[in-house]
């Protein structure tokens, strides 16, 4: 067995792989189920090695906005939390997503409205992938559908942050944040020295050298002339990702009759649907959306000229279904299935679904 | 080969850490595997479960409408999982407060009395590795020698002593287990 193979929860993952990645400090709050993230972070005591700075704030509106700080000094800084957490975040996001800060947040989700329950859920889809906060903005959002992803993506999640200077966020849920998996961490990479932060990130405040022009970190800009013109730029950034950045697994796309659309924790539990519905001799597809912003409409949009019926299956009332459907444009049936409120469904329950929406 | 597992009792028998040390066994056999609990309010004093996968491929769903093995320890988790195990599946359960035994005929039910035993070697806690004990011996999933180094792994090291005290436990309960 090789040294770097763990068992280990998708909370403590991203724990480990902040580190390995170099990050310069993580910010949060406790809230089930996704405590093991800052717990992980806290046993590790990377400040005494790698010099990172792991932080319990107040709050979780103050652990945003310490992000806020870090990230205008061109470190790369995250903060992670769930449901509840991440609504008390949504100022801070918009203003990150204002300021073009790149950082990375994690939403480990749970059931809602409200306080809602600590078990899993998928309902914070349309919070993640249209905007939040307020103004017009898109976080890049990924979501892992195992521990192994939960390790990944904290270093695809930064990178693509610092690429577009925009802020990502990884979209788990309970399940993939409290089960235990085989995981192979990243190696360790140093943090980047300030020298290498001033070189990549020119726009940091990092202090001014003579010469050079005050660089100044904010959102704000009252002449509606300008701000037009930023928010031109932003848009013309969420282009380049949507261009570049959209990822996605198909599991036997290619000659199905029907075609489940799933994410993260669901996308495992279809998984076993499409076999069991293999087993019935029926030809079921799954496509897993990996970012869900940018959304792999194109992608999709091909299966609707070869499949009978499409189901979107979500812990939600129905969020992804709307995206699905604009991409499949009215070309074929799309339904949606979900279970709500911290309930997930077995695999057979899901077949059932789609046998009664589409068959 | 895949085994898919339900062990599930109350709070506080081990149910977590038996489903933990069989994963880090399996781990330690290079088998692909899931470790999901049922986490939250039922975890204290409630009813507490863990689905555990051991595979040699790839493992999909982490959560299941039936198994291959279910491990039940209280009446609760009885009533809730006899229905789910797979036609030709096994289900063990401890004789201890359970008093409507199952009764399903089409899948093979062992019974192991490991709180007695438990008791007998005047530690309660030995409890789920005897049961851990009398799966390993009707199903071999993983062998004795990797069981003790994913103990090794899963226990931080002040509780390493305990180790040659859980291999008692797991021989006994391969010594008990019986047909039910």
């Amino acid at each position: 067995m090789k040294e770097d193979i763990k068992l280990m929860k998708g909370n403590e993952a991203i724990a480990h792989a902040a580190i390995r990645y170099g990050a310069d400090g993580y910010f949060g709050y406790p809230i089930t189920p996704q405590s093991e993230v800052m717990e992980t972070l806290m046993e590790e005591m990377p400040w005494e090695t790698t010099g990172m700075v792991v932080l319990q704030a107040e709050s979780e509106v103050a652990a945003i906005n310490m992000v806020y700080g870090g990230a205008s000094c061109g470190k790369a800084v995250m903060t992670s939390s769930s449901s509840p957490g991440v609504s008390l975040k949504q100022e801070g996001i918009s203003y990150l997503a204002g300021a073009e800060l790149p950082c990375l947040i994690v939403n480990v989700m749970r059931g809602g409205p409200g306080l809602g329950t600590i078990q899993p859920s998928q309902a914070d889809y349309f919070q993640a992938t249209k905007g939040g906060g307020h103004g017009d903005y898109h976080l890049i959002t990924l979501a892992p559908a195992s521990v192994q992803e939960m390790a990944d993506f904290v270093a695809l999640g930064f990178d693509l942050a610092f690429k577009y200077r925009n802020p990502a966020i990884i979209l788990a849920d309970g399940i993939i944040g409290q089960m235990m998996e085989k995981v192979v961490l990243p190696p360790f990479r140093k943090r980047r020295t300030e020298e290498k932060i001033r070189a990549q990130n020119p726009w940091a405040t990092l202090g001014k050298p003579k010469g050079r022009k005050r660089n100044v970190i904010t959102s704000l800009e009252l002449d509606p002339a300008i701000m037009e013109q930023n928010n031109i730029r932003f848009q013309a950034t969420y282009k380049r990702i949507s261009e570049n950045e959209i990822r996605f697994e198909e599991i036997n796309c290619e000659n199905a009759d029907y075609l489940i659309v799933a994410f993260g924790s669901m996308s495992r539990i279809c998984q076993k649907t499409i076999e069991l519905a293999a087993e019935e001799g029926l030809k079921i597809g799954l496509l897993r959306p990996i970012t869900l912003w940018p959304f792999p409409s194109e992608a999709i949009a091909n299966h609707a000229n070869h499949v009978k019926g499409i189901l979107s299956a979500e812990l939600n009332a129905g969020q992804m279904v709307e995206d699905v459907r604009l991409a499949v444009n009215g070309k074929v049936k799309v339904e949606h299935f979900g279970r709500l409120g911290g309930i997930v469904p077995t695999p057979d329950e899901v077949l059932n679904a789609l046998k009664e929406k589409l068959m | 080969m895949k085994e898919e597992i339900i062990i599930a009792g109350f709070g506080g028998q081990g149910v977590l850490s038996m489903g933990k040390i069989l994963a880090y066994s399996g781990l330690m056999e290079d088998k692909e595997v899931t470790w999901m609990p049922s986490y939250g309010p039922e975890q204290r004093g409630g009813t507490a479960n863990v689905t555990v996968i051991l595979s040699d491929e790839r493992i999909s769903s982490p959560v299941l409408n039936a198994f291959d093995i279910a491990v039940i320890l209280n009446q609760p988790s009885l009533e809730k999982f006899e229905s789910k195990v797979k036609p030709g599946g096994i289900l063990i359960y401890d004789g201890y407060g359970i008093h409507h035994p199952p009764t399903r005929t089409d899948i093979n039910i062992y019974r192991i009395n490991a709180m007695e035993a438990a008791i007998e070697m005047n530690n309660i806690k030995a409890l789920n590795m005897i049961v851990l004990g009398g799966l390993l011996k009707l199903k071999p999933m993983v062998s004795l020698e990797n069981v003790l180094k994913g103990l090794k792994k899963s226990l931080p090291e002040r509780h390493h002593h305990l180790i040659p005290i859980n291999e008692q436990a797991i021989l006994k309960g391969m010594e008990i287990i019986k047909k039910a």
